[in-house]
């Protein structure tokens, strides 16, 4: 490979990663907006909540792309840039999983302690903010590992659209050079390194998360069956 | 916003030959994936690091790096290598073996959940180590990933959409077709959008029974 065509892959890469960021971003806005949501007193706040994630959890990412690319500008007439509804489309699809993992956090923590902060008339949201989230945060952070590497798998779904991420660019080579074992063994292998540093970054937030609240690290079999997050995206598989 | 009905029903017969083959490539996919994610658990499980070592590198690179990329990587570089299959078989098997990487962790959790008493009952009746796992281990653990297998199958649903990049015409291929022909995306693009909504949330709530009854 030549060192030009080395260059688009390394714009690939800068492409890949900051589409990760954004949507990462945005399905972190979502995940605990509509989370929260679904655990609110008021039973049509619940019920949107619901719909939503049961939406954007039963179609295919694949297929909101194709939606936002093509049936939001004919529909509404918004065009949007590339980037930006790539990330709309991944953030608002796996915002929908992560949704799940901040609903199922936020019910395992021990109801005494909602019961506490009644007691102490602590307001809905300063028991949601002083008591169950920091409670709640550390127990999400595994789930949501595994989930932000599925999105870093997801974003290579763009490259259907035509938009220069990692996986485009390695068509790119491939139509260069007419040759393929190469270029998708590399890109395989950049892959694999940024889901690898990603894994480690998450896991020393966890242990940073858990060493605050004094609770052991780590996952049972029991924990890995009872999983209602996996129905989707497969963001099952405790990495390692 | 227009909605043209009379696109939907030009659709309609298109739809159902897209639905039947992303069907198809889901009960050859799911089964591929329960049989090899079943090799790769007790491979795992193996006394020998040699087998455990490469066999669990192996498998969370496959399950660390996108599909599309390996569904590419089979398409375009198992001919250059002299095995040349038919875009579909190539799309089934990278699904099925993409997924064995996540139900081999169904199955290690279900092994694992097996209570140790099994395990030494089975050593104290002297069971031979074959009868240990086809009688006593695999029925129990089985038992208890069901479930979570019939999720794995709801996500490999959400998954075939991708095939369509390797020429395959399941139902998104269908409506891409569809669209270049007639000029007409929302139609086409709404119409298999609701179809998994529709097939996936009914089954969702399938395996929640399952789970209820199954995994106690």
């Amino acid at each position: 490979m030549t060192s030009g065509l080395w260059e688009l892959v390394l714009e690939g890469i800068w492409v890949t990663v900051q589409l990760l960021v954004c949507s990462a971003l945005v399905a972190t806005a979502v995940s605990f907006v509509v989370g929260v949501a679904r655990t609110n007193r008021l039973w049509i706040v619940r019920f949107l909540a619901g719909v939503y994630t049961e939406v954007f959890r039963g179609t295919s990412a694949l297929i909101m792309i194709f939606w936002v690319y093509f049936v939001l500008p004919l529909a509404f007439g918004w065009q949007l840039v590339p980037l930006w509804a790539g990330t709309l489309a991944l953030g608002l699809t796996y915002g929908a999983y992560g949704a799940e993992i901040v609903r199922g956090a936020l019910n395992s923590v021990d109801p005494a302690q909602r019961e506490g902060g009644i007691a102490l008339s602590f307001t809905p949201w300063q028991r949601m903010r002083l008591i169950l989230l920091p409670q709640a945060v550390p127990e999400m952070i595994p789930p949501f590992s595994n989930l932000l590497i599925e999105l870093l798998k997801g974003t290579a779904l763009v490259s259907v659209m035509g938009m220069g991420d990692l996986t485009f660019s390695a068509n790119l080579v491939r139509l260069a050079l007419q040759e393929s074992t190469e270029i998708y063994t590399y890109i395989l292998l950049i892959y694999f390194a940024i889901a690898f540093l990603l894994t480690r970054l998450m896991r020393g937030l966890e242990n940073k998360l858990k060493a605050g609240l004094g609770k052991q690290v780590g996952s049972t079999p029991d924990k890995e069956l009872r999983r209602p997050e996996t129905t989707g995206v497969g963001a099952g598989g405790a990495l390692g | 916003m227009t909605w043209d009905w009379g696109a939907v029903a030009d659709f309609m017969p298109r739809f159902w030959d897209g639905l039947l083959l992303t069907l198809q490539i889901l009960a050859l996919g799911s089964l591929i994936s329960f049989a090899l994610g079943l090799v790769w658990a007790l491979l795992m499980r193996a006394p020998s690091r040699f087998v455990r070592w490469p066999v669990g590198a192996v498998t969370e690179f496959i399950r660390n790096t996108p599909l599309l990329v390996q569904l590419f990587f089979f398409f375009y570089v198992l001919p250059e290598w002299g095995l040349t299959f038919s875009a579909l078989t190539t799309g089934i098997f990278a699904i099925g073996l993409h997924y064995s990487t996540y139900t081999m962790q169904v199955y290690r959790a279900g092994i694992e959940a097996v209570p140790a008493g099994q395990w030494e009952a089975a050593i104290a009746l002297n069971l031979p180590v074959r009868r240990t796992w086809t009688a006593v281990i695999l029925p129990q653990a089985i038992r208890r990933v069901v479930p979570a297998l019939g999720n794995y199958v709801i996500a490999m649903l959400k998954d075939t959409p991708i095939l369509m990049t390797i020429t395959v015409l399941e139902m998104l291929g269908e409506a891409r077709l569809f669209a270049q022909q007639d000029f007409q995306f929302t139609e086409p693009l709404t119409v298999i959008g609701v179809a998994f909504i529709l097939i996936a949330y009914p089954a969702s709530l399938l395996v929640r029974a399952m789970e209820r009854r199954l995994v106690r």
